[in-house]
């Protein structure tokens, strides 16, 4: 059931990859924005560079997140779903997983092309990539929450917004601090352990709070 | 086996829709529920099947609460729900629809059944097309498709989902489809399954329905 899930979502993924397009050039328009604003200062430049890019990667899973679970609650699929005997925070979880394998792993791999255009040192750039990789699941899963929670409001799309942007915070402080440990010489690790347990956390608890609030959505809908 | 409803009470936004209703059904029985838009049809189908509380009242599955956890356990196995919302993604082919619903219902989602399911609806043209391109009569027959692979993957076995819970299955399907399905529920009925459907036209069961009529005054 899990490994169906996976596969059905990856395939609508793949099957309207123009909707996952938007949310990548979303993430590359916005990068490329600041530059124009700020000036081409090239030390300010490199001192702005990783809060940016984290900045626009937090954004860019913002604006996916509305199609998580809109489609289905639509079609009615949910509701099959929510009958079915597998548990729900497991079919949830491998709904989540696929969203983040269609939007946020292609963060991962162009953040270092981005990077470049805020002329980063290239020692840094491994420790960006790998401070998305593990903070944009994070992003995922308690944005996958403020999905459901906002499944069948109106103007849920700000909603979300409002609910989940401020429990944003923390992952993009250790996020963007990761890769200002490296330009300081201090070592990334402790903050890279950090987002790896909001990883943790938010794997063993996102999914049944999603779970509940999608079978609260069903049921008042 | 055996569905029962006590006292319910349902109230959509500020209206109560109905109240003190009492409903009973056995292995083998078939109910048809009848009256006017907005008497609350679809709200009792819904609370029936677990997927809405009533606002007062229970339901019991062979004794069970299901609205409570461990009644919705044993429930949730036994029941296959078509709702009004068409269950059907459009990107995706009818087949790959189809074995979807069934990892759904649990049950080995075979390819060569569901084609064969989804054949024996008439919709072996239009197996690998994307279901947006369908008409709702054709989308229709996908999501019944799954009625069609529910008997035919337990085999003797009829009884794997029990309860069918039926939200205008007649909708939009042409004459001949209709006999079909009629065919199917009261196959379904007669291997010792019960089914509780909502409907506004006859339908040329082989079997007596019981008849709940709903709201005179909406």
């Amino acid at each position: 059931m899990f490994a169906a899930l996976l596969r059905r979502d990856l395939l609508l993924a793949w099957r309207s990859r123009a909707d996952v397009l938007v949310s990548l050039t979303f993430f590359i328009i916005v990068a490329c924005l600041f530059p124009f604003g700020v000036g081409s200062d090239k030390e300010l430049l490199i001192r702005i560079g990783p809060g940016v890019l984290w900045v626009a990667a937090l954004l860019s899973v913002l604006l996916s997140l509305n199609r998580l679970f809109a489609q289905d609650y639509a079609d009615g699929t949910l509701e099959q779903w929510l009958l079915s005997d597998t548990p729900a925070p497991l079919w949830v979880a491998a709904k989540i997983l696929a969203h983040w394998i269609s939007t946020g792993l292609p963060l991962v791999l162009i953040s270092p092309l981005l990077a470049v255009l805020y002329e980063l040192p290239a020692e840094w750039l491994p420790t960006l990539a790998v401070s998305l990789l593990l903070g944009t699941p994070i992003l995922a899963l308690l944005g996958a929450v403020g999905a459901a929670l906002t499944l069948g409001v109106r103007a849920g799309g700000v909603l979300i917004a409002l609910l989940v942007l401020p429990l944003f915070v923390p992952v993009l402080i250790f996020g963007a601090g990761a890769v200002q440990a490296v330009a300081d010489g201090t070592g990334a690790t402790p903050w890279l352990l950090l987002l790896g347990a909001g990883d943790l956390a938010a794997l063993s608890l996102a999914p049944l709070a999603c779970a509940a609030a999608l079978r609260l959505a069903v049921e008042s809908g | 086996m055996m569905l029962e409803a006590r006292n319910l009470a349902c109230m959509k936004g500020e209206r109560l829709l109905f109240r003190n209703l009492n409903l009973h059904i056995q292995a083998g029985g078939l109910l048809r529920v009848l009256g006017p838009n907005g008497a609350g049809k679809t709200s009792l189908l819904r609370i029936l099947c677990s997927l809405a509380v009533p606002e007062a009242g229970q339901v019991l599955w062979n004794g069970q609460d299901i609205h409570a956890r461990a009644g919705r356990e044993i429930f949730a196995p036994a029941v296959l729900y078509l709702g009004h919302a068409p269950m059907i993604n459009g990107l995706l082919t009818p087949l790959e629809n189809l074995q979807l619903l069934c990892a759904a219902d649990a049950q080995p989602a075979d390819a060569d059944i569901c084609a064969a399911a989804l054949r024996a609806m008439g919709l072996e043209a239009a197996l690998a097309l994307p279901c947006r391109v369908l008409s709702a009569g054709q989308r229709r027959r996908v999501a019944l498709a799954r009625l069609h692979a529910s008997r035919a993957a337990c085999g003797q076995n009829a009884l794997a989902r029990p309860l069918w819970v039926l939200d205008e299955p007649f909708t939009a399907l042409d004459v001949a489809s209709v006999e079909q399905l009629a065919q199917t529920i009261t196959a379904h009925c007669a291997a010792g399954g019960m089914a509780i459907f909502v409907s506004h036209q006859e339908a040329p069961f082989g079997l007596p329905a019981q008849t709940l009529t709903l709201g005179g005054t909406a």
